[in-house]
């Protein structure tokens, strides 16, 4: 469980996270839509404590973390999954040490056990016999997935998902909001999970919640997002170019003088 | 005038500020070092990254730094008819202070360029934040092991530095000055004592946390990009070179005035 109150994040002048409260319930999949450069790795970031907020609450688990030390934050960050935007695989080490990874830490594992563990995570993604291969010869979406499967492997209670459907294919995207399902229904996975793809989003959903300038603007079950007549929540999940959301920024798309 | 003053002074400051953060980063080394579990094979996995290719490089400039001594001594020593004493010379000076020193500039410039690329590379891809987000030490899985394979490899090249460097006086020494082969090692041994070779060895230890704290420390500190890894390469080896010549100068002071060695 997550629960976040009256949050502030700002990088010099520039406010990110402005007054931000969100709460996201044991067992839940929220989703988080807003456009690029709203802070949604942001905030994500500031639940696995790697960016330290200006002020306001985090609480995981009931443990308020926004001043906890390292040593405790790195008992909660156990249970925790993030499943980074980039990949940000290790590139000195092959794909099944990357899976293998919290495994080989943490634990005292024989190579069998290990090995099996990695090959069930990758086959998660959709991924056979790239154990060998390094990140740098893997496409964009093969190393979202290969994140996805590290993740896996840890078998957290808590999933972050920084974009996990950009970049693959429209039949890969639907098996990772399938996989996204299973967490959800069979282990009870709690998780976050920050998207642009409102099919992912509607499809994987317990509730979506908005995000827009620093704060949640919207946050409902996927058929009110869907049937809402906010005006700024409604542009962007119909995607049109002109509405408030452009107006307000001062953008024409499509228009040249 | 004003500004000058103002200049050296945010000068002075900013370099307080950056030796304060040295000192707070190798104290979390050091902590991290005794805390176990202990990984020793990561530490072993850096030592041999160090060594073999510094090694050619150490060695190739000791000889000839070994070379240049005995031919710039001998230009006054043959005057004095005293070139008798280049050995003692060469040994000495290699042994406190020459290899030691070179060595170390060596290496700041192949290894603790390449740690502060390597780290800085991890940086801006979120590798750092990842192991942070997996609950791993940044410091541990990083720092530790490049700082552990420095504090061994550097006292290591060091001393095969030390007897190339002589070799390189004695290929001067007996081929041209016709000083003879048991002359030469007899009055390089008559001169060099335990001391000489433990305080140049002595060196090397602070020389290595050095080269791993600078290293590391511009590494975790890159922003932005590719254009900030090459920064922080570049400014690696500066400051590693400016630290290692001025705690070169410290240490030297403090074993010739305060332990009289
Ligand atoms: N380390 C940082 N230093 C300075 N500014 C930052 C930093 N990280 C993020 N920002 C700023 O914070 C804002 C939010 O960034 P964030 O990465 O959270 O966006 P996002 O919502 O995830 O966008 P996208 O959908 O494109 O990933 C951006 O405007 C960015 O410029
Ligand atoms: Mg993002």
């Amino acid at each position: 469980m997550i629960e976040i109150h009256n949050l502030y994040k700002a990088f010099g002048p520039q406010m990110v996270l402005n007054n931000l409260s969100l709460t996201v319930r044991r067992g839940e999949t929220k989703v988080i839509i807003g456009r690029s450069g709203v802070g949604k790795s942001v905030l994500l970031k500031s639940i696995v404590g790697l960016a330290r907020p200006d002020s306001g609450s985090v609480k995981v688990n009931g443990v308020e973390v926004t001043n906890l030390n390292d040593r405790d934050y790195n008992k909660l960050r156990m249970e925790m999954g993030m499943v980074f935007q980039g990949g940000a695989l290790f590139d000195s080490m092959n794909v099944g040490e990357n899976v293998a990874f919290v495994l080989n830490e943490f634990m005292n594992l024989d190579r069998k056990t290990v090995r099996d563990r990695v090959r069930d995570a990758l086959a998660l993604v959709g991924l056979k016999d790239v154990e060998d291969m390094m990140p740098s010869q893997l496409s964009g979406g093969m190393l979202k997935r290969v994140s996805l499967a590290r993740v896996m492997c840890m078998e957290p209670q808590i999933i972050l998902y920084d974009e996990p459907t950009s970049e693959v294919d429209p039949i890969t995207a639907a098996a990772i909001n399938h996989l996204i399902v299973e967490l959800h229904d069979k282990l009870k996975v709690t998780s976050v999970v920050v998207t642009h793809d409102m099919n992912s989003a509607y499809h994987v959903a317990d509730s979506i919640a908005m995000l827009y300038r620093g704060q949640v603007i919207a946050d409902g079950k996927p058929e009110d997002i869907r049937n809402t007549q906010h005006p700024v929540v409604k542009q962007f999940i119909t995607g049109q170019a002109l509405g408030p959301i452009t107006e307000d920024e001062n953008l024409i798309f499509g228009h040249v003088k | 005038m004003m500004d000058i003053a103002a200049r050296s002074g945010s000068f002075t400051l900013n370099w307080a500020r950056y030796l304060g953060q040295l000192f707070i980063l190798w104290a979390q080394t050091m902590t991290c070092a005794v805390t176990p579990p202990f990984k020793g094979t990561r530490s072993l996995v850096q030592a041999a990254r160090i060594g073999p290719g510094s090694f050619v490089i150490a060695a190739l400039v000791a000889f000839f730094v070994g070379m240049i001594i005995a031919l710039q001594m001998a230009y006054q020593m043959v005057q004095l008819s005293a070139e008798i004493y280049i050995p003692n010379i060469i040994a000495v000076s290699l042994t406190r202070e020459l290899a030691p020193v070179l060595t170390a500039l060596i290496v700041a410039g192949r290894i603790g360029a390449g740690i502060a690329a390597e780290i800085g590379s991890m940086v801006v891809t979120e590798q750092v934040d990842a192991l942070k987000a997996f609950a791993v030490n940044p410091v541990k899985y990083l720092v530790v092991p490049r700082f552990v394979g420095l504090l061994i490899m550097l006292p290591v090249l060091t001393m095969f530095a030390d007897i190339i460097g002589i070799w390189g006086g004695y290929v001067i020494c007996v081929f041209k000055l016709h000083i003879s082969h048991e002359m030469f090692w007899r009055m390089v041994f008559h001169a060099l004592t335990t001391k000489d070779i433990v305080t140049g060895l002595v060196k090397t230890v602070f020389f290595g946390m050095i080269i791993a704290i600078v290293g590391c420390h511009q590494g975790l500190m890159v922003r932005g990009g590719a254009e900030g890894v090459g920064k922080a390469t570049t400014t690696a080896v500066v400051r590693s070179f400016i630290l290692i010549i001025m705690t070169d100068c410290v240490i030297t002071f403090v074993f010739y005035f305060l332990l009289k060695v």
